[in-house]
């Protein structure tokens, strides 16, 4: 089930008899599941089903209500420089005072306090990973301008620019159109090929992911379950997930996808 | 109206000479918090703030206090309260409008008990920077210190805060505490700015030179600069002009401030008409183009 080149290392992702409560209301129970380190997961399940705080609970943003999570063989805590992290919808929300490179620096400096230039060092760890995600042609330009893909682009500039072991992109696709996010899927696969980071993607639609993603998490009935990603891709799990016939259908080219009815 | 043969005696004179130093030290404070507030979004409550210190300078004059005082308490005090409220854009909007339109009434109240003479309030409202003291020179000064040496210190964490709290918290910025304790540092830059340009023109010292710096560059290094040059030349420039033909210098620093402000606007047209989503030069360069017909 592990891929090869990471065996040894512990999982990224650990949950042990986990449930998660939020705002007085329990998002879900019994997560009990292994991430394996090097894995690209896609994390699925319907809306409210408890994706996003998954992502929360990796960052320490939210506490566990029982069991036990562990994430890169350690407790979560906030402030793990080892987590790159893209939330939802973030891009929409800069103003027009910040540059792409600026940007992508505060992911590296941005939590330090006191009077301090950025060192030669530091400037070139941001203009390589600018130049990792594609986006080294508009680092000086302003979030504002750039369009929906470039903007995604700069924020997984930002997460990978402390080189981190674990990426948490919470629906990186949203808002693209087709040409975009295949841009962006085939960005995380050399993402993961450079380096053996694990990769969990928070995802609507599967099918721009499929050529990607090695395992996925899905939240059904309440519960997380983890498996790889041959033994998720079926029509009696994808309908029961979606509450929706779901068809998986497999091209005369070996490809993968699924569609609804 | 009349042009002043001997203006230039006139800039000599202790309350000019006051007044131009008190002047920079606010212009200074203000164009640097200008950037944060336009960063933050947060320009309403910048102007909330100059509001809120209404109250609190007729209230000093109600009780006998220092005017700066009264004006302090409030604005900082008002500011925590703004603080408190949520993250929310909204809903920080409607707390901070309320809480807004409230303090203004109590400063009517306030001055009225204090059968404060028209003038007084005029200051407090339009602001007299001709009438800085050596006693406000001197506090004007601990504050600015305080504040540019605070901001120095949280600048990069604030930005952080400021543009991305999301990605900010799960840094381990502490962005709560950051919020509040910039809006202690804007309570203490508005205290200041109101005895300059007064409550209701506050916004054009502390917001305005820093939203046409930001016009020109997104550098951070130089929109400080720049903000900082273009609030220091409205206060100058308006203090010369006011001494030239003997009217109060409010009109004249605000003025400076938005015509600054009006000609980068008109300059910058050009480059700020891309929307988002228009498809931006060099964006693709190192992609392979996908065939249009996908389907």
């Amino acid at each position: 089930m592990t891929q090869g080149p990471t065996q040894g290392t512990p999982p990224a992702l650990v949950l042990d008899g986990v449930s998660v409560v939020r705002g007085g209301r329990t998002v879900w129970t019994e997560g009990d599941l292994a991430v394996p380190a090097g894995a690209v997961v896609g994390v699925i399940g319907p809306n409210g089903a408890g994706k996003t705080t998954l992502f929360q609970l990796a960052l320490g943003l939210l506490p566990v209500a029982t069991g036990r999570i562990e994430v890169l063989g350690a407790p979560p805590r906030r402030g793990n420089r080892r987590i790159g992290y893209v939330p939802q919808n973030y891009t929409a929300a800069l103003g027009e005072a910040v540059r792409a490179r600026d940007l992508v620096g505060l992911g590296l400096t941005g939590n330090r306090f006191g009077i301090r230039r950025s060192t030669p060092d530091e400037r070139a760890r941001v203009d390589d990973a600018l130049r990792r995600v594609g986006a080294a042609g508009y680092a000086d330009r302003r979030m504002s301008e750039l369009s929906g893909g470039q903007q995604q682009r700069v924020a997984i500039a930002q997460a990978i620019v402390d080189d981190a072991d674990l990426l948490l992109l919470d629906e990186p696709l949203a808002n693209l159109d087709l040409r975009n996010s295949q841009e962006i899927v085939t960005l995380l696969g050399e993402l993961r090929r450079e380096r053996a980071v694990t990769i969990m993607v928070v995802a609507h639609d599967l099918n721009p992911l499929l050529p990607v993603l090695t395992d996925a998490v899905y939240l059904l009935d309440g519960h997380p379950h983890h498996d790889v990603i041959g033994e998720v891709v079926t029509e009696e799990l994808l309908t029961h997930l979606y509450g929706t016939r779901v068809r998986v259908v497999r091209t005369a080219q070996g490809d993968l996808f699924t569609r609804s009815g | 109206m009349r042009f002043q043969e001997n203006w230039l005696q006139i800039l000599q004179t202790t309350f000019m000479q006051h007044a131009l130093v008190g002047g920079s030290l606010v212009a200074l404070t203000a164009g640097l918090m200008g950037y944060f507030v336009i960063t933050r979004q947060n320009a309403f409550a910048a102007h909330a703030l100059a509001h809120i210190g209404f109250p609190g300078a007729t209230g000093a004059i109600l009780v006998g206090a220092p005017v700066t005082l009264g004006l302090a308490v409030f604005c900082v005090g008002g500011g925590l309260l703004i603080g408190l409220f949520g993250k929310r854009v909204a809903e920080r909007e409607i707390a901070t409008g309320t809480i807004l339109a409230f303090a203004t009434g109590l400063g009517v109240l306030f001055a009225s008990l204090a059968t404060a003479n028209a003038s007084t309030t005029t200051n407090v409202l339009f602001g007299n920077l001709l009438a800085i003291s050596v006693d406000q020179l001197w506090l004007f000064g601990g504050f600015t210190l305080f504040v540019v040496l605070a901001l120095a210190v949280i600048a990069r964490p604030l930005v952080f805060a400021s543009v991305d709290p999301a990605v900010a918290e799960a840094r381990g910025v502490p962005v709560r505490a950051l919020g509040v304790a910039f809006v202690v540092l804007l309570a203490l830059t508005v205290t200041m700015a109101v005895q300059v340009v007064g409550t209701l023109l506050l916004f054009a010292l502390v917001v305005t030179p820093a939203a046409a710096a930001l016009r020109l560059t997104a550098r951070p290094g130089l929109v400080a600069a720049l903000s900082v040059g273009f609030a220091l030349a409205s206060v100058w420039v308006g203090l010369v002009l006011s001494a030239m033909v003997d009217l109060p210098p409010s009109f004249f620093v605000v003025s400076v401030a938005v015509l600054i402000w009006g000609v980068v606007l008109v300059v910058t047209r050009e480059r700020h008409g891309a929307r988002p989503g228009e498809p931006v030069t060099g964006g693709h360069d190192t992609l392979p183009a996908v065939p249009e017909h996908t389907h």
